[in-house]
């Protein structure tokens, strides 16, 4: 494997006689999405500002690129760090807040830096906030004030401490999805401390599991589903229910346990279908109408799914950022795709609810550009003895357009 | 594996360390000291090494505004009325020897010499040093100045050394304008309201005052600016480290220990400075 961007070897810390790291050992790769869960006060935190440069370990070496991180130069470290508090400077407007890095750090024109803060600002929505201080808006916006401020110099590491606190479901759900297409788009390294499980898997590549004051666990979030340790029983499982804030469906783990008691229990050859479903075009959605109007969407497409299928004895779960997957117990295939050509039918009843929140974020965006969305669906039946994984790669590859979602702009029709 | 302590030991280190108790807290109390004073002049070391940095100037003329400026109009009215005072007092205690037409040589001489570096600092310290502590500490304690650091934005750089060369500069410039609203502040008292004759006041303001006496005056200025920025700022700078409170209530006692320390200083300075000077 690379070498790691950042490492950990050993890494102790106590604050008077509290120990709060014991020979930590870690590895964070290049242009990753690496999340650092554990609850609360465990010291996740502290893990972070100790690669920024804020705290000094007691014990161990932290390396940058395979050189001791106290030799480096904090100038020539390049980081942005966006705090838990957000730590806005309260005397400054949102605009001299973003602008503060480039104006202090390099030699750009006025013009320049200008021009740099508000295409940040137009990204995060923050267009009526520009002379505002911090005190004057919301505490969703100062996050994403925070957010533009740390992204504002282009770095090649960001760090996220807790950047979805105090947020609704949805706009938990935006902020994520913002820092996966930044992360995207600008190939950034992105180090998250996070509670939001199960919605930080979905933009992960990397989890590490703090737990006992030790990192427990290093991997992908698909090795992090094998884990067997307390940890999970203890972190992961008191809150996986998070999931239901925003689309009312079964975790993961409420899904694999669901179908475990009701299928593979099942008499042997009784076939079930599964259904895939995702949407094309978010991407176009979250660039000219924002973040949240990409995650109403999702939302708005789970609970449907939920509420749709649940009421025939069906039940779905949220497998990545854009895909939900659904299974239907005692179906076969004819009977499946009758079933989703009704359930087709009653979205295009719902598509109304979406249009009219895409229509309010295109005032509020003044955005001309008028978008599409896709609703991707597949099926496939599968048998009680067959591993549900194949099951749904079949139902993914039968992918097909099945409604499409098209907003209304100066006169034109759906 | 320690044994117990026996209870006859015990009691006989109790006197012992009855005697040794109040040596050690005041030993403690003496190291504490001295390594404030340490920390404090290599973090005002610095502090006005980074003034000559790039994109200072700004910032620097922003502080004068601050501290200087917006001191102008407290000093005058504070300045009016020593002067006023000092003209009262010192016309009825020279009335009694007859020698009121040295009105304006004491008032001026006073002023110039005294009343008016040390006036000035006290009066600042209680109007722009307690800003600072406040703004300072409030940075310090909701993160902000962390927040530079991960900027690569050096907090010395950003906050203290401004403030340092502003107030270096605007010290000295309100002295001087404490001293001639305080001699026009005597001369109203003195000439307006008790009699003295105009010109008496004015030739004896103009012939006792020297130079020396002017520039003496500022550079207590310089080194009551130093004391005071120094001390305003390193109490906000580290609000988060001390031991007594935390939060809005540290904030609290720094901006208090912050005036009350400056204060202190700035007579004990008076006295070493004008014992070097004289």
């Amino acid at each position: 494997m690379a070498t790691p961007l950042i490492e950990f070897k050993d890494v102790s810390k106590r604050f008077y006689d509290k120990v709060v790291l014991e020979r930590v050992n870690l590895q964070i790769y290049e242009r990753e999405v690496t999340t650092i869960i554990g609850l609360s006060g465990t010291g996740k935190t502290v893990l972070l500002k100790h690669i920024i440069g804020l705290h000094k370990p007691d014990e161990g070496t932290i390396l940058f690129r395979g050189q001791p991180l106290d030799k480096i130069r904090r100038r020539d470290l390049p980081m942005s760090y966006m705090f838990q508090g957000n730590a806005l400077f309260d005397s400054m407007t949102v605009f001299e807040n973003i602008a503060l890095p480039l104006q202090e750090t390099t030699n750009l024109s006025p013009a320049e830096v200008r021009q740099r803060v508000m295409t940040r600002i137009e990204q995060m929505e923050l267009a009526d906030a520009v002379g505002k201080y911090p005190s004057e808006i919301s505490g969703g916006m100062q996050k994403r004030v925070a957010l533009a401020r740390a992204l504002v110099t282009d770095p090649q590491i960001v760090l996220f401490d807790e950047p979805t606190t105090g947020q609704d479901p949805v706009r938990k759900n935006a902020i994520l999805g913002m820092i996966a297409q930044y992360q995207r788009t600008f190939g950034f390294t992105a180090i998250l401390v996070s509670h939001e499980i199960p919605d930080v898997y979905f933009i992960s590549n990397r989890i590490l599991a703090l737990y006992g004051k030790s990192i427990v666990f290093q991997g992908t979030p698909e090795e992090f589903e094998d884990f067997d340790h307390p940890f999970k029983e203890e972190v992961v499982h008191s809150l996986e229910g998070l999931q239901k804030e925003l689309t009312g469906l079964h975790s993961r783990r409420q899904f694999k346990l669901r179908y475990q008691g009701q299928l593979r229990g099942g008499a042997l050859g009784e076939t079930y279908a599964v259904a895939v479903f995702s949407l094309d075009g978010l991407d176009a959605v979250a660039a000219n109408l924002g973040h949240d109007a990409a995650q109403e969407a999702i939302r708005s497409l789970g609970v449907f799914l939920g509420k749709h299928f649940g009421a025939i004895g069906g039940f779905s779960t949220r497998r990545s950022l854009n895909e939900y997957v659904t299974v239907l117990p005692t179906t076969d295939r004819a009977e499946a795709d009758s079933i989703l050509g009704e359930y087709v039918r009653d979205f295009q009843g719902q598509e109304q609810a979406i249009l009219d929140i895409w229509s309010s974020a295109q005032k509020l965006s003044a955005s001309a550009v008028c978008v599409e969305l896709a609703m991707l669906a597949g099926l496939a039946q599968g048998r009680s003895d067959e591993d549900i994984d194949s099951v749904i790669a079949r139902a993914r590859r039968e992918q097909k357009v099945v409604s499409r979602i098209r907003c209304i702009n100066q006169g034109e029709g759906r | 594996m320690t044994p117990d302590p026996k209870p006859g030991n015990e009691a006989g280190r109790q006197p012992v360390r009855w005697l040794t108790d109040p040596f050690a807290a005041l030993g403690r109390k003496a190291i504490n000291w001295v390594n404030n004073l340490g920390a404090a002049t290599i973090f005002l070391s610095l502090g006005v090494l980074r003034i000559f940095r790039p994109k200072q100037l700004m910032k620097v003329l922003e502080q004068l505004y601050l501290i200087g400026a917006g001191s102008v109009p407290i000093i005058m009215l504070v300045g009016l009325f020593t002067g006023m005072v000092l003209g009262l007092q010192s016309y009825h205690a020279l009335v009694k020897f007859g020698s009121q037409g040295a009105l304006g040589t004491l008032v001026a001489l006073s002023l110039i010499r005294e009343l008016g570096p040390v006036l000035t600092a006290i009066m600042i310290t209680a109007r722009a040093g307690s800003a600072i502590t406040a703004e300072i500490g409030s940075q310090r304690i909701s993160e902000q100045i962390d927040a530079l650091g991960t900027m690569r934005i050096d907090p010395l750089r950003y906050l203290i050394s401004p403030r340092v060369a502003a107030s270096i500069i605007s010290f000295p410039l309100l002295t001087a304008i404490f001293d001639v609203v305080g001699i026009v502040g005597g001369y109203i008292s003195g000439v307006l309201l008790l009699g003295v004759n105009a010109g008496t006041y004015l030739y004896r303001v103009e012939s006792s005052v020297d130079m020396k006496d002017v520039t003496d005056g500022f550079v207590k200025a310089i080194v009551f600016a130093v004391i005071v920025t120094t001390v305003c700022c390193y109490q906000g700078y580290f609000a988060h480290m001390r031991s007594d409170s935390y939060g809005a209530r540290a904030i609290g006692r720094s901006t208090t220990a912050a005036v009350v320390i400056s204060c202190v200083l700035i007579l004990i300075a008076d006295y070493i400075v004008t014992s070097l000077l004289i």
